[in-house]
């Protein structure tokens, strides 16, 4: 068994040293998405999902919240009943942003003086940290104008300072410039993964069969499960190099920091790759050859990638697509990479995430394995 | 020839959908034996092969290869046999060396004779002093017999060779049969298929293919015989001659009832 996924695995190496146009399928993607993201672009959002903590609970206060409800931009979740529930909220990016009314916030407005209210966003998705940001600037604003216009009227006092300002708290400021760049690095790691894996796996086993040594394996003794371990694991370890150094890139280069456990990273991306590989494997089960492959991992790595968030948010899609977000490994390996990067989370927090990934990869490598069978028909 | 068949076909059917590919074939082969398949395109000559291999289920009847039914076991089928398919099936971008590791690996041949094997293989090829060429860089006939070389390094009794000579100049050709004979004289059954009549001439017995059945099976000189019966008009018909006959029998027949 051993010796048969041995001479596999050395046969792989062998063939990925000599094989030019695989060396740049590795190469290439990296660096076009590195440049592509690197000028990412702003994106509207809809439905941020929100929290809100009301520790004033006067008529202002809730006013506020109405205003924020009624725009299209949030979705307010569960109201939170302490600041530790806003905050977890918040760090488990169950919610992208956490508003706290503090306490007096009414008296202050009544007595015409500045009332502060406190927003934590989570910044490792900066893109729609920065737009949500925005719009709670414009909500706490137009609220403030209509309350001055109020007061105003029934004081005959005008006020020369807007009345709502809205204070960051850095706290909870994971990426404190909204960088884009540390934004978008961790998610090029995940994609990059998913998709030269998915290729390089795919289009090994395809091309043999396509040029015909699949069906010379095929009669001899090896079994499925000795082919398909043979036949992944150079991807895998190449998966997990590649990690490393497009991770490197981001930290060297680019400078994002990383401030989490390797290892819950580690455990993370390993996953990951499994649930990629059987995605390549399953692909080739079904291709016959290379253009079919090709034109097969569009179609499944193009869908994978939009609905895993990195560039569209997942809140901001229609409910029945988010859905089947549920499905894709690269949405959770995105909020684990993030974590992992700019929040330094343990895992505590990503095992909603482990095993969700744990599960897609069993499921689908239990499909391939029973799919991959031994014979033509 | 008394031993026990080593090769057992009885009444085989093949159906792909609605299409019948192979319909009730019978024929045995005996150890040491060099049977030879001839039939026009698309007359289930792979087919049969590949269901004698295990890749294909048969549809109905029965196929035994080395006393083992393929239907039931075919991975006990798989350590026994060696099988050359119809598209060149040696990697190209590894060298000569390689090729033969990695496939007697994969058979399971032991490290304690695999160098052995692998040399063997390399001179049988003609391609001592070459073992680090990468396959891609060799000529037809080399690459046809180092193919061979690597379908017996686990020295199966049973070997399948499906049109191994497509492409390759006559030369090339010739020294191919001579290894086939070297190895049905150590005792292996080869079924091959060809195009080639003048192949045919060098198989102890042909088994005549055409539509999914056999239209003929028998020596060279039988199916010469049998050709002539069919209507082959020339005195002392050749293969090809026969060939027409007789295939052109059985699709009349076909047609007829
Ligand atoms: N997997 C398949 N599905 C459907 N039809 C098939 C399949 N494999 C073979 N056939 C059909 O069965 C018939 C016999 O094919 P086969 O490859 O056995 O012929 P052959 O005698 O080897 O021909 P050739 O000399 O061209 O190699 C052909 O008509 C072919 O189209
Ligand atoms: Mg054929």
């Amino acid at each position: 068994m051993l010796g048969r996924i041995l001479q596999l695995l050395l046969k792989e190496f062998l063939q990925l040293k000599r094989d030019k146009s695989a060396r740049l399928r590795l190469l290439i993607p990296p660096m076009i998405q590195m440049v592509l993201f690197g000028y990412a672009a702003t994106f509207e959002v809809f439905d941020v999902s929100t929290v809100i903590l009301d520790l004033d609970r006067s008529q202002e206060s809730r006013a506020l919240i109405d205003a924020f409800v009624h725009s299209s931009r949030f979705r307010i979740a569960v109201p939170a009943a302490s600041e530790r529930e806003v905050r977890d909220a918040v760090e488990t990016s169950d919610a992208q942003v956490g508003l706290v009314i503090p306490p007096g916030f009414a008296e202050l407005l009544r007595k015409g003086r500045t009332a502060p209210i406190q927003a934590l966003v989570d910044g490792t998705n900066s893109n729609t940290a920065l737009i949500a940001l925005g719009y709670v600037g414009q909500i706490a604003g137009s609220f403030s104008q209509d309350y001055a216009r109020d007061l105003a009227q029934r004081t005959g006092r005008l006020q020369g300072k807007p009345m709502v300002s809205v204070i960051l708290r850095e706290r909870y400021w994971y990426n404190p410039n909204l960088n884009s760049r540390w934004f978008f690095v961790p998610g090029v790691i995940g994609t990059l993964a998913l998709i030269t894996i998915v290729n390089l796996c795919a289009f090994a086993i395809v091309r043999e069969r396509e040029v015909g040594t699949l069906e010379q394996i095929l009669v001899t003794p090896i079994r499925p499960v000795e082919f398909i371990i043979g036949k992944t694991l150079p991807f895998f370890l190449i998966g997990l190099m590649e990690v490393a150094i497009v991770a490197s890139v981001g930290m060297l280069w680019f400078r994002v920091p990383f401030r989490g456990n390797p290892f819950v990273l580690l455990l993370g991306t390993c996953l990951f790759l499994l649930a990629a590989l059987a995605i390549g494997l399953l692909i080739s089960t079904v291709c016959t050859t290379q253009q079919q492959a090709f034109s097969s991992n569009f179609f499944v790595l193009n869908p994978l990638f939009i609905l895993s968030g990195f560039s569209f948010p997942i809140a901001s899609m229609p409910p029945a697509l988010q859905y089947f977000t549920y499905i894709d490994p690269l949405r959770y390996y995105l909020v684990i990479i993030r974590a992992t990067f700019l929040k330094g989370v343990g895992i505590e927090a990503l095992w909603h995430q482990m095993l969700a990934l744990a599960i897609i990869a069993f499921v689908l490598l239990a499909a391939a394995v029973l799919r991959f069978r031994k014979s033509l028909d | 020839m008394n031993g026990a068949a080593r090769i057992v076909v009885d009444r085989l059917v093949k159906r792909f959908g609605d299409f019948t590919a192979l319909d009730g074939v019978s024929f045995e082969v005996a150890p040491g034996e060099i049977m030879g398949f001839l039939g026009p395109n698309g007359a289930g000559k792979s087919t049969l092969i590949r269901i004698l291999c295990g890749l294909l289920h048969p549809s109905q009847g029965r196929a035994q290869v080395a006393g083992i039914d393929v239907a039931k076991d075919p991975e006990a089928v798989r350590t026994r046999i060696g099988y050359m398919s119809q598209k060149f099936s040696l990697y190209n971008d590894l060298s000569v060396v390689e090729n033969l590791r990695f496939f007697g690996g994969i058979y399971g041949v032991g490290r304690e004779r695999i160098d052995a094997r692998v040399t063997e293989a390399v001179s049988m090829a003609g391609l001592s002093g070459r073992e680090d060429t990468l396959v891609a860089n060799l000529a037809g006939g080399w690459k046809q017999r180092l193919a061979l070389g690597a379908a017996i390094l686990h020295r199966p009794p049973v070997l399948f060779l499906d049109e191994p000579t497509s492409g390759v100049d006559p030369e090339s050709r010739r020294r191919f049969w001579d290894l086939i004979h070297t190895l049905g004289g150590e005792g292996i059954s080869v079924l091959v298929s060809t195009h080639y009549m003048d192949e045919a001439e060098y198989c102890h017995r042909i088994a005549l293919i055409s539509g999914g059945r056999l239209a003929a099976l028998g020596t060279p000189r039988d199916i010469k015989r049998l050709g002539k019966e069919a209507g082959a008009e020339a005195a002392e018909p050749t293969m090809e001659d026969a060939f027409v006959a007789l295939v052109g029998q059985a699709q009349g027949g076909r047609a007829a009832a």
